[in-house]
This record gives structure tokens, C-alpha cells and sequence, in this order.
């Protein structure tokens, strides 16, 4: 079988199936999610992108499914496997996932030229803890796990069709041995049965004989109500390893001889290394020596506490660059004036500036929202070793390939001999992609690690202190913007224009889904030192506060109740309409309330699944905000795994609640003034509210899952906050607002 | 001076440095990785063991303290005799509510649920928030609290 990689004609296709040590083996590349950077980013090299899948037969009869994508506790490794499984109507017991290491002998070349000139399988691929990787280094930025895409490009595309190809193999390969049609077979629990006869044979006992044939590229899907592992709450692969210990992380690492290393770094972005004297504490115990870098000295020693407090005790100096005048302050200050200079257009619908100087009423409000750390409770680390001619990379990360690339790129060592050990992953929520969004010029733990390691005779861990981790982070981008809307007489809104710092991804999180006829939405940027990089919804954060708010504004300057108000102008929206009233129905939305509670609610778009959340608050003795419970309503399509769905729904609220509650991080003096947990707040178990979620099997197109939960939690807060105070909040997070009864009176008098 | 201390039942001798945090000794000396490393200043519960028996947060803890002591880790918490496979009830309860996400958080999470367990086997609500300040990014606080229902009301 022969396939022209360079020039897929399909946007899926098979690229192999083979034999691997007695199992059967079968991949699929596909085109992956069109995020428009690393679309043109690809299109500029004259290609196209790909994501792979694969999955293996063993002749023990037992299906193992590698997954290209990084598993951080959203599921993507269990739910993937169920959607390849189910297709092929495998035994669920006999089905095994696990993340496909980055391994450079089975790229995407070597693979094919084994399949197509018949080359023998490399021994790797016959043992079951072993595996391939199907990579092409040039489209390696599509192995990145992000953008809550894993299931809905990678499984619905990737898994789907090699999970479907593999029965069609297998069900030739009985067909040939029983001299029978294939309609005479069907298949049971990794059985191919031979219709009213006494005849059956495993996957197992097939595969050898199923690697004959070509695998489909257009294999037969199962319809929704055939399937019997989607849509069924599924134990995940990786969680016994998570409650004894067991599970190794990025910073487990402990390759033989290794020493770990800790950071004395600039604090002040931008800022370089000037002077240094070591000799005291390479006097203490353990240290072995330090490495120059350009924003500091690394110090490595033979265990990490030695390395940490002899960085904190070194004598150095840094040159700040003149960076050291960037505040908070001074950012939004640069924000406020270039949202008055000229802007780049978003979306021009209709006249919004003729139908704003025409309308019975005028509403204006500006928001503002700071730099957010991902905190993830790893701190962040790596671990290389640079030896021979080669590299050795120990690391949890979102995008395995890109990590390689990043290593060889810094220790000078061939792409192709660098090998990625991915690990598990303590937290990732955008942090742990090595790739910083139009700040590339900044490096991150991975680089620091590979230039250490270039200058140490042994594998070494670096390891960020948590002030490392929140102070030299990606940051969410602290942005403003400035509204306006017109409403007509009956309140109806007829303009909406909206000035936002920034164009970040994903392009439409700015968007409304209002029937508003005259809308200018535009952008301006004010590029800052500070790094920034994805988090957890990337725009979509801002934007959902920024947009739901006002239309909270909206609804009570027409006199309207928000839930009203909202659902009329989502007249052409019926998913948003039903998602809306869901979750309106089940939180009791009008219906009363305990006293001194409230509800605020919130929908947005985003990864296209729509989430709809209904906050029940009220103010505690303190005048804090306290959310009692957060209904959710959520359509993604159609759930594959439940059990991990609700999973991610109820992390991604907590995360957005403790952002909007507390999160801030600000710069003073060009550096971040918060250092650990105590600055940067969480919220803990004591404060976590009910979560109730339900969702919609609307059968539509599948949305993602690990991200659409968090952008709704601000807005609905704020809102509610708003009808317990009468205070609108119109910057982030609450902490930072006085909230008592006298301020609230001030603010509605105000406005 | 050497410290000496049984870890999960072993008993083991160090010489090292009287202020270095029990954490790193048992993560870079002992090689008992399960024990996380989240704050550096008992601030998130990551790191949390018990020493005879009580929920301690290594990280600020000098290994001297624990000199002559029996700590438990996460690696240690399972129950050889239990008739869950070996894993404790705790758990396995942990497994039946799939309560780990990202997970990193949990191996302190579950030290300080059992230490919580053992001195009050019934704890309200208000209790389990009280004592449970373990910090999760991931969200895991509702089936955290299931998990302690079903091991409680079992």
C-alpha cells in the first residue's frame, strides 16, 4: 500500500496498516484544527498539518490505543481510546491508552517507508509498553495539546476513522479465513463472529492476517445509537497512579547521576545578568558549580533545597534594562491611550456610530482585567541531559515535539537525535505549551534547562521555586477596552461598539452572539515586556467579562431582566437559547431565594461548546462575595466520556472563580509583586460551591470541553454582585472592590 | 549529626543537614517521589506526610524534627490487607469518585484527609473545610468531598 504523504488529497487519511511484531497496527494523520497562527505559520513551509493516531493489536487480543496528546487530568487519553474502541467494537477490558512518546525513529517518513517497502518493524513497536510516534518535524506545532481540541479534532477525525478501519480489516481477514462475504460477519467485544454459525476469532488471532489490507481511508461509522463505550461514565486510565504515588511527573525525574539546578534570575522582565561572585556559596555543601546565563546564574547542586538557598544566597546584580519603570499603572495608562488612537477592525456590521448618535438611550462602561499566573501546582521544571552528541529530555508539556524542537534548537544538538520522555503533567491550563505568543524572544524553563545541561557533565533537573513559577510565568494578558451601546426606545438594543487592547486567539472571542443590527468591533494593541502566553480560555476570559457584563448593563438600563433581555436577542440562536434556559430552569431562576441571595448569569461560546451558568450569591459578614452554587448548562455536541465532563466543567468553574475573586498579578518596578499562594489566592474546599451540571445532546458538531466552563463564571458573578450591591463591577477581581452596603448606595447614586 | 526515621515502616539514616525540610529529603535523598513539592512554604498542602501520625506539610519541616519518628507518605498509605487490592478505602474512593485530575495535588490531599479521618471519623462539612486547606488548581474540592462522604457513610 502506498501513501503519498506530501500531498494528501482528503482531509483525513490513513497513512498505514501494518504489522508490528505479530500486531496489527493502524494510523491515521488527519488536518488538524484550523487555528489561524499555526495555519499560516505552516502554510508558509508548503504544508499542511497533521495530528495522528494510532492503534495496536496485540495477538493477546488486547487493543492499545496511543494518543497523541498530553493528558493534564482533562481525560483526553481515556476518551479518545473510547471513541476508537467503540468504533472498532472492541472489549472495553481489553482496551489499554496511553500517551505516544515523542520517539524520532518512528516519524511519519520511517513509518511509511516500513509499510510501503516492506523494511522489518523496528523491535520498539512489538513491545507493549513501547510505541510509536508519528511525527513530522515540520508540523510539529500540531502536537500541541490545547484549545480543547483533543476529542473534537483528534478523536472525532483521528480515532473515529482508525477505530473504523480497523474493524473493516479485521472483518476481511475472517471473511478470507471462513470463505465467506463480510456481511456474513459482525463484531462483538473484540470478536469477529461468523453470523449464525459456531465460528469466531479474536483481534488477536486476526491481526496477523487483517495486516493484509489496506485500511479504508472512508472506513463506515457506527450511528450514535449503536454506540456502547461512548456516552458511558469510564474509568480513567491514569488515576490509580494518581492516589499511591506512583505517577511520575515532570519533576519526578530522576535519571542516573542527576543534580538539580535553581535559578537566580533578573525579577524585572527584560533584564540581564551583570555581575555575579560565587565563591561563597560554592564553598557549601553539595554545590558543584554555577552556570552563566543571560538573565542570571543557574546553581546546581545535588539536591534541590542546596541549589534553591544557595541561588537566594548568591551575590549578584542585574542590568533591568530600563524595564524597571513598567508598572501595572503604566500599562493600562499605554491601554487607555491607544484605545483612543487608532483602532483595526474586528467586526463593521451595519452603522453602529449612526444608529449610537440616533438611539433614545446611550450606554458607555469601560473593563479592565490584570495579568493572570496559571499557578499550575507544579511548579514548572525540566530535566536534560546532553551527552554524546545527543539530548535527553524529561518533561510534563503540553506539546512533547515542540519541547524537542526547543531543545535542540538551544543545546545545538541534532533534532533527530533529541528525545522527549513526556511525563505527567501537574497543572497546564496554556502554561506548559513552550511557545509564547508573539513573544518568543522570551524563554522559558525548558531553554534555561537545555543551556545548563550543555554545561554539566550529567542529566540535570531544573526546578522553578513557586516565586520563580509565578513571577516568570506566560501571563494572561492584562487588557482593557471601552463600550458603547444604543438602545431604542422599547430598550432594544440598535448599536454596539466595543474598543479592545489586543487581538488575541481565538479570533472570534470578542464576538457577540446578539441579534444587535449596527455593531463596530475593533482592536488596538500596546505591546508590553511582560510574557504572555494561553490561559485557560485564552481571550475568551476577557472578552465573556467584558461582553456579558454589559449586556447586564444593557438589560438594566432598558429596565429588563437580564434573562429576558438576553434570550430576545438570541432569537436566531436556538442552541444558546436552550443552553440559557436550562440552566435557568434547573438553578430556579425567579423563583425565590433564601434570603439575601441572588442569581447572575452568563453565557458564552467558546471551543465550540456553549455554556450557560446561573451564580447563586450573596455577601458574607465581611462583605465578600460567597457563590453558594453554580448550575451549568452545556452543550458540546455529545458527550463521550460524562464522567470526565463534569469533571471539566467543575474545574473550569473553580478556576474562573478564583480568578475572578482574587486573581491578580501586578507589576511594579517592571517585576511581579506577588510571590507565592499567600499573594496569589486560591479558592479552597471551603469555598467551593455546588456544581451542578447538565448537559445538552444537541448531536451537533463536537465541542471541546477542558476550556468553555471558565469564561461564563466572571460576568455571572459581577452581575450578581451588581443586584446584591448595586455596585457594577467593571474590573477584576472582586478583592480589589469595597463592597459594602455604604460604597454600593455611593456607586447607584453615581450612576 | 545523622537523623534517623522509619519511613512507610523502613527505617532509614541520613546525614544531612539538620534545617533541610523534610520534603527534600524525602524527595531527593530517599528518592520518595509521591510527596509533592507545591509552595516551599506550607502554604498549599502538596507536600503533605504525616509524622506519627499527625498531617505535616514537609516542606516546612526540618528533617530533625522528625528524628526518631515514623512518618507515612503517600507511597506508604495503602493497606496490604484491605480488601480493596491493597489501596486503602480512601483510595479506592478515590478511584470510584475519580477524584484526581492533573493529580499533583492529591498525594497531599489524601495524607490529609487520613490524617482528618483518623481523629474525626465523622467530620460535618465545616470540618472537612476547616482542615482541608490543601489548595487544587484543577478543581477536584466537589468529589473530594464525595470521596469523604462514601468512605464516612460506609
Amino acid at each position: 500500500m502506498a501513501f503519498d504523504l506530501k500531498k494528501p488529497t482528503r482531509r483525513q487519511m490513513l497513512v498505514g496498516g501494518g504489522l508490528a511484531g505479530g500486531a496489527l497496527l493502524v494510523g491515521v494523520s488527519m488536518s488538524g484544527p484550523s487555528r489561524r497562527e499555526r495555519e499560516n505559520a505552516i502554510a508558509a513551509e508548503g504544508g499542511e498539518k497533521f495530528v495522528t493516531t494510532w492503534l495496536k493489536i496485540s495477538p493477546d487480543n488486547v487493543t492499545t490505543v496511543y494518543v497523541p496528546h498530553s493528558d493534564m487530568g482533562q481525560g483526553p487519553i481515556t476518551a479518545l481510546a473510547m471513541m476508537a474502541a467503540d468504533e472498532m467494537d472492541a472489549d472495553w477490558n481489553l482496551v489499554r491508552a496511553e500517551q505516544a512518546p515523542a520517539e524520532p525513529e518512528f516519524a511519519n517518513e520511517s513509518l511509511g517507508l516500513f509499510i510501503t517497502k516492506g523494511q522489518t518493524a523496528p523491535d520498539m513497536l512489538a513491545g507493549a509498553a513501547e510505541t510509536l510516534w508519528y511525527n513530522v518535524a515540520k508540523f510539529m506545532s500540531m502536537q500541541i495539546t490545547g484549545g480543547s481540541m483533543a476529542v473534537r479534532y483528534t478523536g472525532q477525525h483521528g480515532m473515529r476513522i482508525a477505530g473504523a478501519a480497523a474493524k473493516e480489516m479485521l472483518v476481511k481477514a475472517a471473511a478470507a479465513r471462513w470463505n465467506c462475504a463480510a456481511s456474513d460477519c459482525e463484531v462483538r467485544d473484540s470478536v469477529v463472529y461468523l453470523k449464525g454459525k459456531n465460528r469466531s476469532a479474536t483481534f488477536g488471532e486476526l491481526a496477523v492476517e487483517a495486516a493484509e489490507y489496506s485500511p479504508s481511508a472512508t472506513p463506515t461509522f457506527k450511528t450514535p445509537d449503536q454506540y456502547r463505550i461512548v456516552g458511558r461514565p469510564t474509568k480513567r486510565f491514569d488515576v490509580p497512579g494518581k492516589v499511591d504515588g506512583s505517577g511520575t511527573y515532570g519533576i519526578d525525574a530522576r535519571p542516573e547521576g542527576m543534580l538539580y539546578a535553581a535559578l537566580r534570575q533578573s525579577p524585572v522582565f527584560g533584564g540581564k545578568l551583570k555581575r555575579y561572585d560565587a565563591s561563597e556559596i560554592l564553598k557549601r555543601r553539595g554545590v558543584k558549580k554555577v552556570v552563566e546565563l543571560p538573565v542570571g546564574v543557574a546553581v546546581i547542586a545535588d539536591n534541590f533545597w542546596r541549589a534553591k538557598q544557595a541561588a537566594a544566597a548568591l551575590d549578584i546584580e542585574f542590568d533591568t534594562g530600563g524595564n524597571d519603570a513598567i508598572s501595572s499603572a503604566s500599562i493600562f495608562e499605554g491601554h487607555e491611550k491607544a484605545l483612543q488612537g487608532d483602532s483595526t477592525e474586528d467586526v463593521e456590521k451595519g452603522d453602529a456610530e449612526g444608529a449610537l448618535k440616533n438611539a433614545a438611550k446611550v450606554v458607555e462602561a469601560a473593563y479592565r482585567v490584570p495579568y493572570l499566573a496559571h499557578a499550575t501546582m507544579e511548579p514548572m521544571n525540566c530535566t536534560v541531559w546532553v551527552h554524546d552528541g545527543k539530548a535527553e529530555v524529561w518533561v510534563g508539556t503540553q506539546d512533547p515535539l515542540g519541547t524537542r524542537a526547543r531543545v535542540a534548537d538551544m543545546t545545538g544538538v541534532d533534532y533527530d537525535n533529541v528525545k522527549v520522555h513526556p511525563l505527567l503533567l501537574g497543572g497546564g491550563f496554556g502554561r506548559r505549551i513552550p511557545y509564547r505568543s508573539g513573544f518568543s524572544e522570551f524563554p522559558s524553563e525548558i531553554d534555561y534547562a537545555s543551556l545548563i545541561a550543555k554545561e554539566v557533565d550529567a542529566p540535570v533537573k531544573l526546578v522553578y521555586t513557586r516565586e520563580d513559577d509565578m513571577q516568570h510565568d506566560a501571563y494572561r494578558i492584562a487588557v482593557a477596552n471601552t463600550m458603547k451601546a444604543g438602545l431604542d426606545e422599547d430598550g432594544n438594543p440598535v448599536a454596539w461598539l466595543n474598543r479592545y487592547v489586543y487581538k488575541d486567539e481565538p479570533a472570534e472571542a470578542p464576538h457577540i452572539p446578539y441579534a444587535v443590527e449596527n455593531q463596530s468591533i475593533r482592536y488596538v494593541d500596546n505591546p508590553t515586556p511582560v510574557p504572555r502566553g494561553p490561559w485557560r480560555s485564552v481571550a475568551h476570559t476577557q472578552h465573556t467579562f467584558f461582553n456579558e457584563s454589559f449586556m447586564d448593563e444593557l438589560a438594566h438600563e432598558a429596565g429588563k431582566d437580564p434573562y429576558e433581555f438576553r434570550m430576545a436577542l438570541l432569537k436566531d440562536k436556538p442552541r444558546h437559547r436552550a443552553v440559557l434556559q436550562l440552566a435557568a430552569e434547573k438553578a430556579g431562576l425567579g423563583k425565590p431565594l433564601p434570603e439575601g441571595r441572588v442569581h447572575g448569569i452568563a453565557v458564552q461560546q467558546s471551543f465550540s461548546t456553549i455554556v450557560a451558568e446561573v451564580l447563586e450569591v450573596s455577601l458574607d459578614e465581611d462583605n465578600r462575595p460567597r457563590v453558594h452554587k453554580v448550575t451549568c448548562a452545556v452543550d458540546c455536541g455529545r458527550v463521550i466520556n460524562p464522567d470526565t465532563a463534569e469533571a471539566q466543567v467543575q474545574s473550569a468553574v473553580i478556576y474562573g472563580l478564583t480568578a475572578a475573586l482574587y486573581g491578580q498579578i501586578t507589576i511594579e518596578g517592571g517585576a511581579v509583586t506577588q510571590g507565592n499562594f499567600p499573594d496569589y489566592r486560591m479558592v479552597t474546599l471551603a469555598e467551593t460551591p455546588v456544581i451542578e451540571t447538565h448537559f445538552i445532546d444537541s448531536g451537533e458538531a463536537l465541542g471541546g470541553l477542558g476550556e468553555p466552563g471558565t469564561p461564563p463564571v466572571a460576568p455571572a458573578l459581577a452581575n450578581a454582585v451588581f443586584k446584591l450591591t448595586g455596585k457594577r463591577i467593571r474590573e477584576l477581581p472582586m478583592s480589589i472592590h469595597d463592597l459594602s452596603p455604604a460604597s454600593g448606595k455611593f456607586a447607584q447614586a453615581a450612576d | 549529626m545523622p537523623i534517623s526515621f522509619k519511613v512507610n515502616g523502613k527505617e532509614h539514616t541520613l546525614d544531612v543537614e539538620e534545617d533541610m525540610p523534610l520534603l527534600w529529603a524525602l524527595r531527593d535523598e530517599l528518592g520518595l517521589t509521591g510527596t509533592k513539592f507545591g509552595c516551599g512554604i506550607a502554604a498549599c498542602g502538596a507536600c503533605t506526610v504525616q509524622v506519627d501520625g499527625t498531617a505535616m506539610r514537609s516542606c516546612s519541616v526540618p528533617v530533625s524534627y522528625a528524628d526518631g519518628s515514623e512518618i507515612t507518605t503517600i507511597e506508604g498509605l495503602a493497606d496490604p490487607d484491605a480488601d480493596t487490592g491493597g489501596l486503602s478505602p480512601l483510595q479506592q474512593a478515590w478511584i470510584e469518585r475519580q477524584v484526581p485530575q492533573c493529580g499533583y495535588c492529591q498525594s497531599g490531599m489524601l495524607m490529609a484527609v487520613d490524617a482528618l479521618l483518623k481523629e474525626n471519623p465523622q467530620p460535618t462539612d465545616e470540618e472537612v473545610g476547616a482542615a482541608i486547606t490543601n489548595i487544587c488548581r484543577c478543581g477536584s474540592y466537589p468529589r473530594v468531598l464525595a470521596a469523604i462522604r462514601d468512605v464516612t457513610r460506609a
